[in-house]
């Protein structure tokens, strides 16, 4: 079962000082908001970000009922914004994968992958042994999505109170956030490249292609950094 | 419910969770020593951050009412904050949604 003391230092984690708590409450509080507008009820709201729970997604299917897309398009272009998932995944699960886990955690958590609980375990998983990082990632992971249903829960009770120019400055508020942890973990040649080089690339592929701008920008800007990376070390 | 929002719900959670399933099952074949790790680090660092770019520059919803002009101007402010108060991440965080909501007002 889930180590008790390590899921609670996780989830405890959502009280640091450099928390993303509060951009990612206010981000859904913007998404209740909108979904609210759009039409949708209370658990429909709620019912999104429990099993979404992934803010450009949730953005891109908002957009993609305005405008009645069918179900296909709707899958295929939040696919492509949330494919970004994948590289998370495979960059995270590794440092915490121990042979005395049960794999349903794994299969479990791995919903909780989001850029906010993602830089969080980034930043924290060294302080934590092997063994009890699962455990540590559940907490983590169970504190960013609760309060992102709180945010939601919020935002739509809230969205008669919030005009336009508030619901701006809410949906600037997570970009910043993460942009600032980005520019925060560039601690290496390598991570500080990838950054950088995605940063660039990401809007210029999207004069090419919207759709694949962000898995172009990153794949071709990650590769670049890699090698830079490498390059330097020997 | 509507059956088309339910749906459609679905539809995204699933487009989203097989993206997270597929890369914990490529995870178990995955040294965290090995190049490939550090290659798909990278390649996740730099999604991001193309992510961001793009969130910021090409934005979808209510962002996009806002000029660039405001938006350029919230994020080098915020930067800036970033670097003066040490690195840290709740005063530009904040300042940036005041700043956005007030240009986005008077701009």
């Amino acid at each position: 079962m889930i180590n008790k003391e390590f899921f609670f230092k996780g989830f405890k984690s959502i009280l640091a000082p450099d928390s993303p708590a509060i951009a990612l409450g206010c981000c859904f509080i913007a998404i209740g908001a909108l979904l609210k507008n759009l039409g949708f009820n209370i658990q429909e709201s709620i019912f999104s970000t429990m099993l979404t729970y992934a803010l450009p997604g949730s953005l891109v299917m908002a957009e993609s009922l305005l405008v009645g897309a069918s179900l296909l398009n709707i899958f295929l272009a939040v696919w492509f914004v949330n494919a970004r998932l994948y590289p998370m995944t495979v960059s995270l699960f590794p440092l915490m994968m121990h042979k005395s886990q049960p794999k349903w955690k794994y299969y479990f958590s791995c919903h909780f992958i989001a850029v906010s609980a993602w830089l969080i375990m980034k930043s924290n998983y060294k302080n934590i042994k092997k063994k009890h990082r699962i455990d540590f990632w559940i907490g983590i992971g169970s504190a960013t999505w609760t309060t992102a249903v709180i945010g939601t829960f919020i935002g739509f009770y809230s969205s008669d109170y919030l005009d336009k120019n508030i619901m701006i400055g809410l949906a600037i508020l997570n970009p910043i956030y993460f942009l600032c942890m980005m520019v925060g973990a560039m601690k290496t040649i390598q991570i500080g490249a990838s950054v950088i080089l995605g940063l660039l690339l990401g809007p210029i592929f999207y004069f090419l292609s919207p759709e694949w701008s962000i898995l172009l920008g990153g794949l071709v800007g990650g590769t670049i950094a890699y090698f830079i990376g490498e390059l330097n070390v020997s | 419910m509507s059956v088309n929002v339910v749906l459609a719900i679905l539809v995204t959670s699933l487009a989203t969770f097989s993206s997270r399933f597929l890369g914990v099952i490529s995870s178990e074949g995955i040294k965290e020593t090995s190049k490939l790790f550090r290659w798909f680090n990278c390649l996740a660092y730099s999604t991001l951050a193309a992510l961001i770019a793009r969130t910021i520059i090409f934005p979808v919803g209510v962002l996009s009412d806002a000029s660039y002009f405001s938006r350029a101007t919230v994020v080098l402010f915020c930067l800036f904050i970033f670097f003066i108060s040490k690195r840290n991440f709740v005063y530009p965080t904040v300042i940036s949604a005041i700043m956005m909501a007030l240009l986005s007002e008077h701009l």
